[in-house]
């Protein structure tokens, strides 16, 4: 899958079909105890939140364009081309001048394509920003998507396009299985599912694992507040062929670390051995299934 | 003033109006000259997941309206309803027949904007 990438490159999703499961939880613990230099990439530009922990300095930020078309007025004849074939009601014309709508197009340009009269030409329109920066050893790519745009994936392939090809990433991934999500996973080496042992959470890590089985994903678990299984989660993994990566405790120490805006790992030594520990297993996990390591 | 298009969830005169425009059931059109009515349904609005409000805009336009009365009409509904030379009249009334007898007496004031957000 990650063919044309160098040796180091692999990468790592963390994602998990329920939201507030944790996601954001491991994949910055995990960057902070990975043993090496490693980026991590905010992909939940909906609401981004890892620079929240791990405060860089500074962050270098640029624009995510999308081309949209512009209506040269003296051109538009109003003969209504764009509009018919406008999928998303982007473009719209009516036996009058066309009418854009920025934030439901999608960038296709085949607006531009069909008319006939030349009248319109595309332009970038802002649909969010990329910011990068430092913290330690760990290089933050942060997407942030617009207020008020709804078009998700295209920003997140902007951050996974400033990954860097010779050090190894982590993606933290927005919740749920739809685009967004796809478009996080797509071109990555392994999967990380984290759940929680609620009815909700094994509902959710199961359509998770059907779209890693959908886009030929390797997977292993880790499973949050993890307390009596009272849902079959393990029964589950095991039929699955899932390996359970690691078990967090139901623990108030680590909600009171997180909600002040802390690292587990780095706050609380023991989790801090827990974390290295599942980089170990994820590079392990790695050589066997031909991801790298 | 000659078609005119009511937002509705019924099929006659004496039906609710619906207040919403975009994600309105359907639309019971009344034509002035011939004092007839035609019921369309706003099938593409009501499943879209994004701009009902445009759908709903080009439906009633092609259906060769120059007047709509609803409850309220959002921003990117407005601006294709106006572009296509239609005039809007906010009204709350409670049913499609006392929104026309308030519009044919001259109790509303053509919109000269939308009056809410989109989404409202």
């Amino acid at each position: 899958m990650a063919a044309a990438r160098k040796q180091n490159s692999y990468r790592i999703a963390v994602a998990s079909g329920k939201g507030g499961t944790g996601k954001t939880t491991v994949a910055l613990n995990l960057a902070a105890m990975f043993g090496e230099p490693v980026q991590l990439a905010d992909c939940d530009v909906e609401e981004p939140n890892d620079n929240l922990f791990l405060r860089c300095e500074q962050l270098t930020p640029h624009e995510v364009t999308m081309l949209v078309p512009e209506v040269d007025p003296q051109r538009c004849n109003g003969c209504g081309a764009c509009g018919e074939l406008c999928q998303f009601r982007g473009i719209v014309s009516l036996g009058s001048r066309a009418l854009v709508f920025p934030e439901l197009c999608h960038g296709c340009g085949g607006c531009a394509l069909v008319c006939p009269t030349g009248a319109l030409t595309e332009h970038p329109h802002r649909i969010g920003t990329i910011s990068v920066g430092q913290s330690g050893t760990i290089r933050l790519i942060e997407g942030r998507l617009e207020v008020g745009v709804s078009l998700v994936p295209p920003v997140i392939r902007a951050v996974r396009d400033q990954l860097l090809d010779d050090v190894p990433a982590i993606l933290d991934a927005p919740p749920g299985t739809s685009c967004p999500v796809v478009a996080t996973l797509r071109e990555s080496d392994y999967l990380v599912l984290v759940t929680d042992p609620t009815p909700f959470g094994l509902h959710d890590l199961k359509l998770a694992v059907a779209l890693a089985k959908e886009l030929g994903l390797p997977c292993g678990v880790v499973v949050n507040r993890a307390g009596e299984d009272l849902v079959g989660l393990h029964s589950y993994c095991q039929a699955e062929n899932l390996p359970i990566l690691l078990s967090l405790p139901d623990d108030r120490q680590i909600a009171e670390v997180t909600s002040r805006g802390d690292l587990v790992a780095l706050a609380l030594p023991e989790y801090g051995l827990m974390f290295s520990e599942l980089a170990t297993k994820l590079k392990h996990e790695l050589a066997k299934t031909g991801g790298t390591p | 003033m000659n078609k005119i298009a009511f937002t509705t969830a019924g099929q006659e005169l004496s039906a609710a109006l619906d207040p919403r425009f975009g994600r309105a059931a359907r639309f019971l059109i009344y034509d002035l000259q011939q004092k007839s009515i035609q019921v369309i349904e706003n099938q593409q609005g009501r499943n879209a997941a994004q701009g009902a409000g445009i759908q709903a805009a080009e439906t009633v336009v092609k259906a060769g309206i120059d007047t709509l009365v609803t409850g309220h009409c959002g921003p990117k509904a407005f601006k294709v309803l106006a572009a296509a030379g239609v005039q809007v009249f906010n009204c709350n009334a409670a049913t499609v027949d006392e929104a026309l007898h308030e519009l044919l007496a001259g109790r509303l004031t053509a919109a000269e904007n939308f009056d809410v957000e989109g989404h409202w």
